[in-house]
């Protein structure tokens, strides 16, 4: 996979040729066959505006899936309404719209309005009476436009539905997804930037997940669905439109991939980096830098969880070489990048490092909109080649 | 309180007959609709029951009083004295099915839902008996199809829409009460869970418990508006004389009714009183003055108006009634004794329900890095 999916991004070093990548769309998705998957109770959820389309069978796909990170999501969501008739989708534009960025697309048209539900402009509002339908009884993910517009909701992200379970003594449980783009996007500046792993990451009761490729965001969203706790999915919107190949067995409709556990994506010798989302890709077009150039071995690590955090993959990769970056697009201070320096130094990875860890995250500044100084605020591979490069020359010297 | 009803000899009455009594005017006042009928229709064992769980509340709340004096209640601590006729009616006008959220000052509501006394006692000092095993206190008991107990003020309003969008999709014929308070009646997102209600018609009974103070800051203080039954603007309303339980029954009644009847949302506002203060921290005297208060308690007593109307009805004669409260006191005290010597919470109890049982990740960290639980 990795030798592909590099000559996929490297070949493409600008965000413009990223998102064109994505142009390779999922052939499945919009094409219909015969078999009608409809209990008696979908039957009551058709008016007479919406017809619920017959779905296809998902079997038989050729072993060379490509599909977008949004088509993924898309996939993802249709199989889980089908299989428990309790989920459900709310948001802004969710319906109507297709999603304000297309993920929850045909959705409406197949499933109707009792399962997608378009809400006005009212985070809190909503957010709440998400978590109220999960209290008792239903499965809903609500959406956030992003997460920005999260922030009015967070009361109820945090002490309605986080803290819930352990208030009750664990008589109540909140069985919600909260999903939608998280961080860095382009030119949309600094209320519509913020990375917010770090503020959802440090809550109890809390899971939270970031998907970087199409198999993670879909086995993460079936996982964050069907898990009993509240979980944070952290998207990006720039990852929504770029292809990725997804393994056969990634395509069963009971593929999940486990919360908490994090994913070797290149394995290397020299240095490990570790990042989630989208500066994976700045992460990658960086080893691949480093290897031409230099040969330096980088060992490149997925996160997928941010909360709970898979320190031990990151301890068996240190043992092996001996030094750490961390890579990531929330803000330095308090950061995940914060969080992993530390657990260095509680860890074994003390014991192993040879240098001091290495954090590349956004500037602490608010996103600025001028293209050059946006730039120049967000990790990128030629910074954190920079923190490698220092990272290894402090061996020694 | 007025009695219209004729007086019943003894003699005649039966245990189940239902008697109408009416009323008197003041109890309802109406918004955009029909005001329910002053006329209800009860029987002497449901007016009965209501009496005893009244001065069931009463005395556990007094209880609960002595502790937190005691110190064996910490943190916070919100009674409901003289507020009992709002969740004793409510409960009397529903069933078992349908739910109820509210705030902080949830004791009364707990109790109504099902949870002993020993067990509310219990919760409030942090035992392992309590509705929350301890881990949750005074703001944070639950029952079965009560959700709280909740401390944010005016954040249980959406959930408690979200609970009737739950009824509405798995289209069971229940009804959601969402109470919050004069104080939380101006929140923002008070009037996003009304407007979500009212688009989707949901089985949402808005009651705004009107005790005419936030806080320390009176409704006149704080609220633009303190007709806080036409704050639902295009949700019809209802005020209700909330220290009268049998007006309450009536109006909650009316207003299951009405929301199961696919007539969206309803808006109910319970004129009531507390005679302590916001909490145990506040005396309650330092923004409305002494007279308020013993004029409220010597004239619009919701136990008193009810024993009042028990003996006119010559349901209960003194005798009974006195027996009734003996039972009542002893009932309290023993709840109170186990509450004090109960287990605390066991120690490893730190670590669990912060993840749904089985779904926990491999530990937990504690305050330190050799500090923490563990889950296989």
């Amino acid at each position: 996979m990795t030798g592909s999916l590099l000559r996929n991004l490297v070949n493409a070093p600008s965000l413009k040729l990223l998102r064109n990548a994505g142009k390779r769309t999922f052939p499945c998705i919009g094409t219909f066959a015969q078999k009608r998957f409809l209990s008696s109770a979908s039957e009551n959820m058709v008016s007479s505006n919406y017809l619920i389309l017959p779905l296809k069978e998902i079997r038989d796909f050729n072993d060379s899936s490509f599909m977008t990170v949004r088509d993924a999501l898309n996939l993802a969501l249709e199989e889980e309404f089908i299989r428990d008739e309790r989920v459900f989708l709310i948001g802004e534009e969710v319906a109507q719209y297709n999603g304000a960025y297309k993920v929850s697309k045909g959705l409406l048209d197949k499933f109707g309005p009792k399962r997608v539900i378009d809400t006005p402009i009212t985070e809190a509002g909503f957010a709440g009476l998400a978590v109220g339908a999960a209290l008792s009884g239903l499965r809903p993910i609500c959406e956030f436009m992003t997460f920005n517009f999260s922030m009015q909701a967070i009361d109820q992200v945090v002490n309605s539905a986080a803290k819930v379970c352990y208030m009750s003594g664990g008589t109540v449980e909140c069985p919600i997804v909260f999903r939608g783009p998280n961080g860095s996007a382009i030119g949309v500046a600094a209320q519509h930037s913020q990375d917010y792993a770090a503020w959802y990451g440090a809550i109890p009761g809390l899971k939270v997940v970031s998907p970087w490729d199409s198999e993670d965001a879909r086995g993460l969203l079936k996982a964050a669905v069907r898990d009993p706790n509240p979980v944070v999915l952290l998207e990006n919107e720039l990852q929504y439109g770029v292809s990725f190949p997804v393994p056969q067995e990634a395509m069963s409709p009971d593929f999940v991939l486990p919360i908490g556990k994090a994913k070797i994506v290149k394995e290397g010798k020299d240095v490990t980096l570790v990042s989630y989302s989208r500066t994976m890709n700045f992460c990658i077009e960086a080893a691949e830098k480093l290897e031409k150039d230099e040969g330096i071995s980088v060992e490149i690590i997925n996160l997928r969880s941010i909360r709970p955090l898979d320190i031990d993959t990151i301890i068996n990769s240190v043992k092996k070489t001996n030094h750490l970056v961390s890579a990531e697009s929330g803000f330095p201070h308090f950061g995940v990048g914060s969080e992993i320096c530390a657990l260095a130094m509680e860890t074994e990875i003390f014991d192993y490092l040879d240098a001091p860890v290495e954090r590349v995250t956004s500037a602490d500044v608010p996103t600025p909109y001028a293209q050059n100084l946006e730039y120049l605020s967000f990790p990128n591979a030629e910074v954190i080649v920079k923190a490698i490069k220092r990272s290894l020359y402090k061996k020694g010297k | 309180l007025a009695k219209t009803a004729t007086p019943f000899l003894r003699g005649f009455a039966t245990a189940s007959e239902p008697i109408t009594y009416t009323l008197p005017k003041n109890s309802f006042k109406a918004y955009d609709c029909e005001s329910p009928s002053n006329e209800i229709e009860i029987t002497r064992e449901e007016i009965v029951e209501m009496y005893k769980q009244m001065v069931l509340m009463r005395r556990m709340e007094t209880a609960a009083d002595g502790l937190y004096k005691a110190k064996n209640i910490r943190g916070f601590c919100h009674l409901c004295t003289g507020q009992e006729a709002v969740s004793v009616g409510m409960e009397a006008a529903i069933t078992k099915e349908d739910a109820i959220i509210t705030a902080y000052r949830c004791h009364g509501y707990t109790m109504m839902r099902g949870a002993t006394p020993r067990q509310i006692l219990a919760e409030l000092t942090g035992r392992t008996t309590g509705t929350s095993k301890g881990k949750g206190g005074s703001m944070h008991m639950f029952a079965k199809n009560f959700y709280g107990g909740n401390g944010i003020v005016g954040a249980q309003v959406p959930v408690g829409t979200g609970i009737a969008f739950t009824q509405k999709y798995m289209e069971t014929k229940n009804a959601t009460f969402i109470l919050y308070g004069d104080g939380a009646a101006n929140q923002g997102q008070v009037f996003e869970a009304y407007n979500m209600a009212k688009l989707w018609s949901l089985p949402a009974i808005f009651v705004c418990e009107n005790n005419l103070y936030g806080m320390g800051t009176s409704a006149s203080r704080s609220s633009a508006n303190t007709q806080y039954y036409t704050r639902g603007q295009y949700i019809p309303g209802v005020q209700v004389n909330g220290m009268d339980v049998l007006a309450v029954k009536q109006a909650c009644k009316w207003a299951k009714d009405w929301t199961t009847s696919d007539k969206g949302p309803v808006v109910m506002e319970m004129v009531t009183y507390r005679y302590g203060g916001h909490s145990m921290s506040d005396p309650g005297t330092t923004y409305r003055t002494r007279e308020e208060i013993q004029h409220m308690r010597s004239t619009n007593d919701p136990i008193t108006g009810l024993r009042l109307r028990i003996t006119d009805l010559g349901f209960l004669t003194e005798a009974e009634i006195k027996t009734i409260e003996k039972e009542i006191r002893a009932n309290i005290d023993e709840a109170v004794k186990l509450a004090q010597n109960d287990p605390l919470p066991d120690e490893s109890e730190i670590w669990t329900n912060v993840y749904v049982k089985g779904s926990e990740p491999p530990t937990i960290r504690g305050r330190e890095r050799e500090e923490f639980g563990t889950f296989q």
